[in-house]
């Protein structure tokens, strides 16, 4: 099981933080960053398994991580997953983040964080892997995203927010154009 | 008025997004906080749009405000509205939030259910994914209880996506419902096999997360997934079933048996490291498994090691750091593997990454012998001086102190280099272990009476150079030391050589700045030491010595009398006063040191942690009792003033319970005496060492562990430790030359020429006595105490719930809650498994003692196949302790052979029975052809040899019997035709017989059988079939509740002689009821080719099945083995004649029965009784209980005191009821059927069982 997946930058902050069991917020936060203490010290080139997290999981638990650029992507699993195979789990994990967001940085995390969620949902559900290929994660993402949603359906996006506020409320006198214009300000992407 | 509504709502549009929230939050660095509180209000006010965009888009914005750590449950209402929206991209939102920040306790998840319900049924698979997914996060038990069932119908649904997704949060809802898992099992397993790779891995994740937890309960899986384990190249499926297989190996020897061929080919094949790397892990699973019974995995263990060698070696951190973990889990059973790479685990320690470093110290704990404890502790010590970072040097300090210390301080031969060691450690600077370094002083000087005067003359220097380890002791845990130095010198002050030096140390005015704790010890071992100093100067005839003494102590005793801290007050006020005592004495010339020396007298025991805890309640002591009169629940208020009156009558209760007489108390203890003696749980007290206890006074009756002596070594001075381990090799050269003078000495006396081995190489272990003559007291604990480790498992683990038997069959009460108005279909495969795992229970039972060996050879010559058949055939019932381990060890070896052939159940659904899986170690991957024949012979589809209907219905003539059956091989072929009709017609005869049967099919219900009640004689339901001086054949007979004609005969052959046997052919003389099934195309007297050879000594099981059409009667059959003998230079055909004799017994399957539906099927009426009565039984009942079920194959409906229901069903659903009694030597058996005939043959057949014994 994983118990939870913490992305956060070089500096510690937090950029996607994924928990299975529930922890309040503040709690959460100090995870955030005892694990930053733990990760960041350490070199690049020593291995990527840490013990002892003392505040999540326990003996039983290991945090996995690997750090790409400005980020650090950690996995807190317990002795049931193997553990290459959850190094290999964050490579599969970056590389659909880098196809779906073509060369994805730090930037495109800290703005489509949902978008992050969402992909991340494909992968892992509920502390167990879902899906490791990843073809079929980009595929379903895309399903997902393109037909009602991401880039190309932001236009689609901004009218059906139109048509969901009782339209017939509306009096004749507004000009819809309007709406039309502001449209590219609503564009998420 | 509606233009501004309108206009508001379209202000809202333009609002912040997520995106636009993120860059404000990144513009307002230096006011971030202030920025965020304007934007939760600004997304207050979004919320109370009706606008369900602008509400999705303000849940969008919480969810983000979540990850920096802001509480947004106040919006979980909100939320829920979102997750409620018909679009697709705001109900993700809406999930996304709630999966983020949603839990057991918000209690809006209760309006959920519904809309869960409704997204989970949706015709869109994106919505019901998204539904799975959020529900993935925040299940409660009343969701899962709630949409159990719906969940399990995904497991069926046509999108793989929704099918993995739906058998993946399966996990989640059997952990807060395990009601669910029983009856979702069956589907679960199904998924196994599902063709879609992915939902297959999601199966293989949730069956192994659960068996994880309880792995007993999947050992019936094991064939499963060997099966996947050899035919998946996914890797993470690999991964997890190697995994799993790793938690199940220990439960069952076999299984690891047959992994490790399979496991070391993957390891030898693969190229994935992660995959090699499980493959190792799991391999060594098996061998600690296996490391009580089989001795020669040499080679797998070597191979392992070599491995993990390489891992080590290999230049990526990842791999280094795994290969360590693993080799920490070889070291636990097989040290001398490890131990050559040593060199290698000491290179580690140097490694620049400290998760590394730690990993090796991890391995030096169990490496470290004797020989080489002194040179891995130098080694150590080196490191401990280079270390940076005190995290790191904390934790080689405390493995030092592991490494020396474990079991027992076994490795250490010097204690005098410990003490010194542990001295060395006191140097350190910041250490957080100083209590640590002074618990281990103190363990050493008290158990280890030899070094005390060492141990006193280091303490009393440190103590001396108190100042160098307080430096800066507020920050520092190594003032800890003190304690212990100071404790050890004033215990032990007779070995002092200058106590008046130290006593003046332990009163230097700095004391007062060490912590409350030691100066009180400090100032109690004053006083010790004083008493020592006064006896010492007493002797002397200057008085005024001693005297000076007291005033030292009364100049000094005042500083601690004003301490701040009571104990330290306390001691020091009390001391004070008895010096000032003294002193008076003193001047008045009286000799008082004998008596001031008596304060302090006898001497301390070191007491076991858990000794405490054992000290066994006194007898008469009822710790549960009331000491008081319990307050009356029941009081209420207008109660009380009665009360008032009353008061008196339960003071009158408490006195009668005390005025027990001495009689009465006497009695009392007798009784309970007796009762304990009776209760197999109360540990009882040996006499002996009460005894011995309560007789010696003082010390002498602690266990003293003698360790051989050797001259011991005089250092003087405060030597340091490496000292020690010079010395230490000069002595070990010194005596290994004194022995080897010693043995040419024995050899030149023996003048035998053959020893020329020993001297040279290394010493072993055995070779090296301590250099002190050491006791190591052993702890003090109560007597009656069991050393047992305390089961300390987590009570509220989730786990445990799951704790399921998985193979029992599933009752009709165990449904998923279904909403009442929608009917569930009941899928057609969830019947099928639950007959499934009702046909396992009674095979598992006969096969779990496997093989029968007998010693007695008859010697049977030659004989030609035409010769007329000799009727050898010998019935014996047996019951001999079959060896599980032992009747395994020829499989092994039979695979080594590589001529084996797979068993014939290795690809038919019969595979799920485990033991017989287990016992035939085959390989499926090198023998395919062979399983092609097997298979066919060992499950042909029925109609093709018993020719009737197409449907596997049973049939059940009643009037086949034997004579038929032995006249039946002389005129067969004219009789098939007439026989045909028969059966036809019969099959009319029968059929409401079959509407009855499928009835009872459905009683089957979940309840024990008594078998694991007690330990019981092993039994065997495997009996001789045939031998001779070549072959011995053992069989046993199975129902098959599938299919109600058909037996399974498993037939054991074990080769005898010493030359191989091999085109083995079994062939039965069918009879008119029971036939041979036969594969397709081959005629009706054909032999079954038996799918294996045998080298000698070894034993192998076939399968045959056979159709039977009665059952009520029993019958047997005559049939013949051929094989060829091959020596090495001749081969002869042999053959061998058999009967196999079909009890009644053996058509009845152990089915389990509730009571109720036992008292049920009894009122009906149906049912026609006989009776027994059997003479001069002398057996436990239940022993003659589990006999029953063992050999007739019954389960315990109820059982009280010596009466006990027992249940079981033909293959062909005939009701068996017993009632089963006895009274001394006479059992009386009533019994219930619905066919007269079948009962009256089982009854016989168990009175036969008993009058055997």
């Amino acid at each position: 099981m994983i118990k939870a997946i913490l992305i956060f930058n070089n500096h510690g902050k937090p950029r996607l933080i994924r928990f299975y069991q529930y922890f309040a917020e503040d709690m959460q936060q100090q995870i955030i960053r005892e694990t930053f203490h733990l990760v960041s010290k350490r070199d690049d080139n020593v291995c990527n398994f840490l013990e002892g997290g003392s505040l999540i999981g326990g003996s039983d638990y290991k945090l996995i991580y690997r750090h790409y650029a400005t980020l650090y992507f950690v996995f807190c699993v317990d002795s049931s997953e193997s553990e290459l195979g959850i190094l290999d789990l964050i490579q599969v994990f970056v590389e659909t983040l880098d196809k779906c967001f073509e060369n994805v940085c730090e930037l495109d995390l800290i703005f489509h964080m949902d978008k992050v969620h969402y992909i991340l949902q494909e992968v892992v559900m509920g502390g167990m892997v879902l899906e490791t290929n990843m073809n079929e994660i980009v595929a379903q993402v895309e399903n997902k995203i393109s037909p009602s949603g991401g880039l190309s359906a932001a236009p689609a996006r901004a009218v059906s927010a139109v048509k969901n506020m009782n339209l017939p409320e509306i009096p004749r006198n507004i000009n819809i154009g309007d709406i039309n214009i502001k449209v590219p300000s609503l564009s998420p992407f | 008025m509606a233009l501004k509504i309108v206009k508001g709502s379209i202000d809202r549009m333009f609002d912040k997004n997520l995106q636009d929230l993120v860059r404000g939050i990144r513009n307002h660095k230096e006011d971030e906080a202030k920025y965020i509180s304007t934007c939760i209000d600004e997304i207050k006010q979004e919320l109370k749009q009706d606008n369900i965009a602008v509400k999705a888009n303000a849940v969008c914005k919480l969810t983000y405000l979540q990850m920096l750590g802001y509480d947004v449950s106040w919006a979980a209402f909100n939320i829920v509205e979102v997750m409620s929206s018909s679009k697709f991209t705001y109900k993700r939102i809406g999930y996304l939030a709630a999966s983020q920040c949603f839990h057991e306790s918000t209690d809006v998840i209760m309006l959920t259910t519904n809309q869960i319900r409704k997204d989970l049924s949706s015709p869109n698979q994106y919505d019901t994914g998204v539904a799975l997914t959020g529900l993935s996060c925040f299940v409660t038990p009343d969701l899962a209880r709630d949409l159990a069932n719906d969940i399990m119908t995904l497991m069926s649904h046509t999108k793989p996506y929704i099918r993995k997704k739906a058998v993946l949060i399966m996990y989640k809802v059997f952990l807060k419902y395990p009601e669910s898992l029983r009856p979702a099992f069956p589907r679960l397993k199904e998924k196994l096999e599902d063709p879609d790779p992915g939902v297959q891995s999601a199966a293989v994740n949730v069956i192994c997360e659960l068996a994880r937890r309880n792995p007993k309960n999947y050992l019936s899986l094991a064939p499963l997934f060997f099966k996947l384990m050899t035919s998946s190249t996914n890797n993470w499926v690999l991964i997890k079933i190697i995994k799993l297989f790793g938690a199940l190996t220990p439960l069952e020897p076999r299984l690891g048996k047959k992994l490790i061929e399979p496991l070391t080919n993957l390891i030898h094949s693969t190229s994935a490291m992660s995959l090699l790397y499980e493959c190792v892990n799991t391999v060594i699973a098996v061998l600690i498994s296996l490391s009580s019974g089989m001795p020669n995995h040499s080679a797998s263990i070597q191979l392992c090691v070599q491995k993990l060698r390489i891992l080590i070696e290999d230049s990526d951190q990842n791999l280094k750091y795994l290969g360590l973990l693993a080799m920490s889990k070889i070291l636990k059973t097989h040290p001398k593997s490890v131990q050559s790479h040593k060199d290698l685990i000491l290179q580690c320690l140097d490694d620049k990454d400290e998760s590394i470093r730690l990993r090796a110290l991890d391995l030096l704990y169990g490496m470290v012998s004797k020989k080489n404890l002194m040179e891995i502790v130098k080694k150590l010590m080196l490191h401990v001086d280079k270390a940076e970072g005190t995290t790191y040097r904390d934790e080689l300090l405390t493995k030092i102190i592991d490494i020396c210390s474990q079991s027992n301080y076994q490795y250490i031969t010097n204690f005098e280099w410990y003490i010194s060691i542990l001295v060395e450690l006191t140097r350190l600077e910041g250490t957080r272990h100083g209590h640590l370094i002074a618990s281990q002083m103190l363990d050493v000087a008290i158990r280890v009476k030899a070094i005390r005067a060492f141990a006193v003359a280091q303490m009393a220097t440190l103590l001396d150079n108190a100042h160098l380890l307080t430096g800066n002791m507020q920050r520092n845990g190594i003032c800890e030391v003190l304690y212990a130095a100071a404790w050890i010198c004033g215990e032990f002050s007779e070995h002092l050589e200058n106590p008046m030096q130290t006593l003046e140390a332990m009163l230097r005015p700095k004391v007062a700045t060490l912590p409350g704790h030691i100066q009180a010890v400090y100032v109690q071992n004053a006083a010790k030491l004083f008493a020592t100093v006064l006896k010492s100067q007493e002797g002397n005839t200057d008085s005024t010595a001693a005297q000076e003494t007291s005033q030292l102590m009364i100049d000094r005793l005042p500083l601690f009398v004003q301490s701040a801290n009571l104990e330290v007050q306390e001691r020091a006020s009390c001391i004070l006063q008895l010096v000032k005592y003294i002193q008076k004495l003193q001047q008045k010339d009286v000799e008082i040191a004998e008596e001031v020396n008596a304060l302090f007298a006898g001497e301390l025991n070191p007491v076991a942690p858990k000794a405490q805890k054992k000290v066994p309640v006194p007898e008469g002591l009822d710790l549960d009792a009331w000491i008081n009169e319990p307050p009356s629940e029941s009081e209420s208020e207008d109660e009380q003033p009665k009360a008032i009156f009353a008061k008196e009558e339960p003071k009158h209760s408490r006195p009668r319970h005390t005025e027990v007489d001495e009689k009465e108390l006497a009695r009392r203890r007798e009784a309970r005496k007796q009762e304990q003696a009776n209760n197999p749980f109360y540990i009882k007290a040996s006499p002996s060492s009460q005894k011995v206890y309560q007789d010696t006074p003082g010390v002498e009756h602690i266990p003293v562990v003698q360790i051989d002596l050797s001259v011991p070594l005089k250092v003087p001075g405060l030597p340091m430790s490496d000292q020690y381990v010079k010395l230490e090799e000069e002595r070990r050269q010194k005596e290994r030359a004194e022995k080897k003078k010693k043995e040419k000495k024995k050899r030149k006396e023996k003048r035998s020429g053959r020893g020329k081995k020993h001297d040279s190489g290394p010493e072993s272990e055995e070779d090296i006595t301590p250099a002190h003559q050491v006791d190591i007291v052993t702890e003090e604990m109560p007597e009656n105490a069991l050393p047992s480790d305390d089961d300390d498992k987590d009570p509220n683990d989730p786990h445990k719930a799951l704790d399921i038997d998985l193979d029992k069959p599933l009752a009709d009460s165990e449904k998923l809650p279904v909403r009442s108005h929608r009917e569930t279909p009941k899928s057609p495969a969830e019947d099928g498994d639950t007959e499934n795992a009702a046909l396992q229970e009674p095979k598992k039972k006969s096969t779990k003692e496997k093989r029968e060996k007998k010693k007695d050879k008859d010697r049977d010559r030659k004989k030609s196949k035409e010769e007329k058949k000799k009727k050898k055939h010998k019935h014996e019932e047996k019951e001999e302790d079959l060896l599980g381990g032992q009747a395994d060890a020829p499989v092994v070896q039979s695979e080594e052979t590589s001529e084996v052939v797979a068993p014939p159940t290795s690809t038919n659904p019969e595979v799920s029975d485990l033991d017989f899986w287990l016992s035939n170690a085959p390989v499926p991957s090198n023998t395919q052809e062979a399983t092609t024949v097997a298979e066919a012979e060992a499950a042909p589809p029925p109609e093709a040899a018993s020719g009737t209907a197409p449907d596997s219905e049973p049939d059940q003539p009643q009037d086949a019997d034997t004579e038929e059956a032995k006249s039946s091989k002389h005129k067969k072929k004219k009789q098939k035709k007439e026989k045909e009709e028969k059966e036809k017609k019969k099959k009319k005869k029968h059929h409401h017989h079959h509407h009855h049967s499928d009835g009872g099919g459905e009683e089957s219900v979940q309840n024990g059988t008594v078998e694991e009640e007690e330990p019981l004689p092993p039994m065997s339901n495997y009996c001789l079939l045939a031998e001779n001086s070549y072959i011995k054949m053992v069989y046993d007979i199975q129902g098959n509740l599938q299919d109600g004609s058909q037996v399974v005969v498993s037939v054991i052959f074990e080769n005898k002689g010493d030359s191989f046997l091999k085109s083995m052919e079994f062939n039965v003389l069918d009879s008119l009821n029971s036939k041979l099934q036969r594969p397709d195309g081959s005629g009706p007297h054909d032999g079954l080719t038996v799918p294996f050879q045998l080298p000698p000594g070894v034993s192998n099981e076939a399968r045959f099945v056979f159709t039977v059409q009665s059952i009520i009667m029993p019958q047997k059959l005559k049939g013949t083995l051929t094989f060829i003998v091959k020596n090495e230079d001749s081969s002869t055909h042999e053959k061998l004649d058999f009967k196999l004799h079909f009890t009644c017994t053996s058509y009845l399957i152990t089915t389990p029965c509730y009571s109720d539906a036992f008292a049920k099927l009894l009122e009906s009426g149906d049912l026609k009784g006989s009776s027994v009565r059997l003479e001069g039984v002398n057996m436990p009942f239940h022993h003659l209980l589990a006999r029953i079920c063992f050999h007739h194959h019954f389960s315990v409906v109820e059982r009280i005191d010596s009466c006990a229901s027992m249940y079981s069903r033909s293959i062909q659903g005939h009701h068996v009821c017993l009632l089963v009694k006895t009274s001394g030597q006479t059992v009386s058996i009533d019994a219930k059927c619905d066919e007269p005939t079948l009962l009256g043959n089982v009854l016989d057949e168990i009175k036969q069982t008993f009058s055997q014994c």
